[in-house]
């Protein structure tokens, strides 16, 4: 089995708010990342797929199509956009690091047919970030 | 883990700079030149370390993360980077008086430091040493790999 990564990034904004919670409670728990107007970051998604090379043509996945896959179901989506408001698969989540991979994960698993999804990265700042698996498989 | 069978895993990233000698009294002098080669220079050397972790668990409905970073933090802060930062490892940390403090050691020693983390669990601890050279345990339980 071989793994290939591919980056993208996109910049998008987002808003941690629990409207279950109270405000002080809300700021408590989310500290500045509740601010009411929101904040953005510059996302760096790692996307890799594992396979084996195509005895033809030597290749995990047509790269082609993956990065064709990431601009409609990641980049039209997501960048320069606001999480919380325009990204109606986050609709009543809050747009933590670890939800976006989940929503990343599942827009892309079932779009890769060639070679299999084994790990989504995604990076909020260079500090900070979530991968995502499928159990069992990593 | 969650019911759609996916698995979320928290990655951190942590800095701290510290000095170091990689020298065994259990070895000649010539060993010890040998094997560290200028590691072993008698006043010791430092480096800007990174310590990246990761740790897993549910993601909490209510707040969509694994663990809270103010959590997560206080704890790396006190636990290790209070510890680690600016000090000498061989002679301010008592794990590193009797053994080496090579990477592998470093990662072990982080791991034995974090895994008492009560709100997620470890699941590996990464540690550059340099931007070239990195070190990665990710923790064996039943059989814990001995600090030599």
């Amino acid at each position: 089995m071989v793994l290939l990564t591919r980056k993208i990034e996109f910049s998008a904004s987002h808003r941690y708010d629990n409207p279950a919670l109270s405000p002080e409670e809300n700021r408590r728990v989310f500290g500045k990342c509740n601010n009411p107007y929101g904040h953005g970051h510059n996302y760096t998604l790692e996307v890799t797929v594992a396979g084996e090379p195509d005895p033809v043509t030597g290749m995990v996945v047509d790269l082609s199509e993956l990065k064709k896959i990431l601009e409609r179901e990641v980049m039209q989506r997501m960048d320069h956009r606001h999480l919380n408001v325009e990204v109606p698969e986050l609709a009543g989540q809050i747009p933590t690091c670890e939800n976006v991979a989940l929503v990343i994960w599942k827009l892309l698993e079932p779009k890769i047919t060639q070679g299999k999804l084994y790990r989504v990265r995604l990076y909020e700042s260079a500090d900070l970030f979530a991968d995502c698996y499928r159990n069992g498989v990593a | 883990m969650s019911a759609d069978g996916l698995r979320v895993e928290l990655g951190r990233r942590y800095r701290f700079a510290a000095s170091h000698r990689l020298h065994s009294d259990r070895l000649s002098e010539a060993e010890n030149a040998r094997r560290y080669g200028k590691c072993s220079n008698p006043h010791g050397h430092g480096h800007n370390y990174v310590v990246e972790i990761g740790v897993s668990g549910d993601v909490d409905l209510a707040t969509g993360m694994i663990v809270n970073l103010a959590d997560l933090d206080g704890f790396v802060e006190r636990e290790v980077l209070e510890a680690f930062d600016h000090r000498s490892l061989n002679d301010e940390v008592p794990a590193f008086r009797e053994n080496v403090p090579t990477t592998e050691n470093l990662c072990i020693e982080i791991y034995r430091r974090l895994r008492a983390f009560p709100k997620a669990r470890l699941e590996r601890v990464r540690v550059e040493e340099t931007n070239n050279n990195s070190f990665e345990y990710l923790g064996d339980v039943a059989n814990e790999v001995p600090i030599v």
